[in-house]
């Protein structure tokens, strides 16, 4: 019984951190159709402004959720108007550029903090099922994980700046018409998703450390989550994310990590396969 | 002249060239210098190998470098377990092919668009990067052939004349293969490329529902672009694996992928010539900077100025800003118009040409 309320917890942190570090890139491609593949180095930039800030004195709940997305956010609006901006409608030369921006980025990061792994301890200690113990930071992420998640739907779902992104997703023209700029809400949708990323980023720094090239675990599962999840928003990365971590988490916890993530790409080659729109392509039509 | 006779004119030269540079290079050069200019070559196949997958197929594959590390331990793997090279060399090009057959199955008959074929490619590259990484204990083996994890191979036995296990090819004759190879690849594309066959490939790349309406499937075109191309890329692993008798998990890695991007869409996308000058101009640039390894380990990190992530990343944004067309492409216009201000018109099915603006 104890040893299932573990793996339940196990099963809903890796569900919780694939929503996280997906949402940001969901958001980003769901609304501009641009496929960022920096995204990974968005993550690794988070992580070291949370612990660069913490490393400054700030608190570390300040530090990763007020920092790390703050500043990201801001070189996410920095990319968007020298790069991004220059290449809408272009989609497979945005993804070339991206990926030289990710390079870039890796290098730089290089240069600036070494090729060496920085870490901060994860706060809040631990807590006891029976026989296990387990972090209490994990339920931290999973609640995280809810808030952004409820958040970003309620703000899309209930709010005028909501209506008005959607509007523009919908059809950029029409919007245009009716007087939104849409340039101005590309790039405030790339900066909120590079702020959501960013804050992927410094939440999940205490539990794996940060590293110039940590990007690279991140990006293949948070690109395989969006595609799965399909074209709503919230409701497939919260769909895709759960599937693909209880695949993943359940694989782990049957073999080896690696096998895990094998498991969870081939979950998702088929899930492709069978379904070509992603899962919200089928079900949820309607959703955000 | 007319675009004709330039083509074939373009075919001797880069002929006579190839073969010049073929039988000379070893009499005028030292070892050291031969030694490189073997790499660059074993590269080049690489290059031409996404050159017909993406430049003239269409096919975005941000994960040419899984068939290129695929072909790589294939060959090493089946070395130790054989000891006759033969089979091997095959099996280097067949695994890397039968997998791309089986990855595009999915892809293409899924009817995924082109973007998320990229992010499957890279995708799929990363977890082969992260399974042979962490086989480093050693319970992990395939018969006499220890995996090794992140440490690589070392040691793997170089190629032998076909049939005499006794006779390995040294390293002047590496140059010789491998110059060969890149010339025979070169010239079978551009064969494949004037066939029917290339002829199809190009018109899906064009419109592909247009090819569609008129009774090609693009899917099984596709499959098929994308199976050779992967058997290039096998092939140049295998010879690469040769080479530096040695391979490790970077040759999947994401720099590696990137890199041969960077040659294509540097050199130029829908022309053969341009990726191989890409790819041989980018990494002479990565040797004189510093960092000599191919796939980036650890002592490319050193300095800034030799950092190649940095500088690749650069050139990456810069040529998608400024010159997507690459290289080769743009020099080709203005020779063109020096030559014959019409000529561009009648050359122009094997120029990329973005949908919807013929």
């Amino acid at each position: 019984m104890d040893f299932i309320a573990l793996l339940a917890i196990q099963i809903l942190y890796a569900i919780a951190s694939l929503a996280l570090i997906s949402i940001g890139l969901a958001i980003i491609f769901g609304m501009m159709r641009v496929i960022n593949l920096a995204h990974g180095e968005f993550l690794m930039l988070g992580g070291y402004a949370a612990i660069v800030a913490t490393s400054h004195g700030v608190s570390i709940w300040i530090a990763m959720l007020l920092v790390a997305p703050l500043v990201v956010g801001m070189i996410g609006i920095v990319v968007e108007r020298t790069i991004i901006r220059f290449l809408y409608g272009r989609i497979i030369d945005t993804m070339l550029a991206t990926w030289g921006l990710s390079l870039f980025l890796v290098g730089l990061t290089t240069a600036i903090f070494g090729n060496t792994t920085v870490g901060i301890s994860a706060p809040l200690g631990s807590f006891e099922i029976g026989a296990y113990r387990a972090s209490a930071y994990t339920l931290f992420v999973i609640a995280v994980a809810i808030v952004v998640l409820a958040g970003v739907f309620s703000v899309l779902r209930w709010t005028r700046l909501g209506l008005i992104a959607r509007g523009t997703m919908q059809n950029a023209n029409m919007a245009a018409a009716l007087g939104v700029k849409p340039p101005r809400v590309y790039a405030v949708t790339f900066g909120v998703g590079a702020a959501l990323s960013g804050l992927a980023g410094g939440v999940l720094a205490p539990v794996s450390g940060v590293f110039p090239t940590i990007g690279v675990a991140y990006i293949a599962k948070s690109f395989i989550t969006v595609i799965g999840g399909g074209a709503a928003i919230v409701t497939g990365t919260a769909s895709a994310s759960a599937l693909f971590g209880a695949v993943n988490q359940i694989a782990t916890f049957a073999t080896t990590p690696v096998f895990g993530e094998v498991a969870l790409l081939a979950a998702a080659i088929l899930l492709i396969r069978v379904l070509p729109q992603g899962i919200t392509g089928r079900f949820f039509r309607r959703g955000i | 002249m007319n675009a004709r006779a330039l083509n074939a004119a373009g075919l001797v030269a880069v002929g006579a060239i190839g073969l010049a540079y073929l039988i000379l290079t070893p009499r005028l050069a030292d070892l050291d210098t031969v030694l490189e200019l073997t790499v660059y070559m074993v590269m080049a196949i690489l290059a031409l190998s996404l050159a017909l997958v993406w430049g003239y197929g269409g096919i975005l594959c941000f994960g040419q470098s899984a068939f290129f590390g695929l072909g790589a331990y294939t060959y090493a793997i089946a070395m130790f377990n054989i000891g006759e090279s033969t089979v091997p060399f095959l099996l280097a090009i067949a695994l890397p092919a039968a997998f791309a057959a089986l990855l595009g199955y999915f892809m293409f008959y899924g009817r995924i668009s082109d973007v998320y074929l990229g992010v499957i490619t890279l995708t799929v590259t990363l977890i082969l990067f992260n399974s042979v990484n962490s086989t480093a204990g050693p319970e992990f083996h395939i018969g006499a052939a220890r995996l090794g994890g992140f440490n690589g191979i070392p040691g793997i036995p170089s190629l032998n004349i076909p049939g005499d296990r006794g006779t390995p090819i040294d390293l002047e004759g590496m140059f010789y293969l491998s110059t060969a190879t890149l010339l025979a690849t070169y010239f079978g594309l551009r064969l494949l490329l004037a066939s029917r066959f290339g002829r199809i490939i190009v018109g899906i790349r064009e419109n592909e529902r247009r090819a569609e309406l008129l009774g090609y499937d693009p899917r099984a075109y596709k499959l098929a672009t994308f199976t050779i191309g992967a058997a290039l890329a096998g092939l140049a692993g295998c010879l690469f694996a040769n080479w530096g008798s040695f391979v490790s998990p970077t040759i999947f890695g994401l720099s590696q992928s990137a890199q041969i991007i960077i040659w294509v869409i540097v050199g130029g996308r829908g022309t053969l010539i341009g990726p191989i000058l890409g790819c041989v101009g980018i990494q002479w640039l990565s040797a004189s900077l510093g960092a000599n390894q191919p796939s980036g380990s650890e002592s490319s990190w050193a300095s800034l100025l030799s950092n190649a992530p940095l500088i690749l990343g650069a050139i990456l944004i810069a040529f998608v800003l400024l010159a997507p067309k690459g290289l080769a492409p743009t020099l080709g216009d203005w020779g063109q118009k020096l030559l014959r201000p019409r000529a561009r018109k009648a050359h122009a099915s094997v120029e990329p040409m973005p949908v919807g603006k013929e």
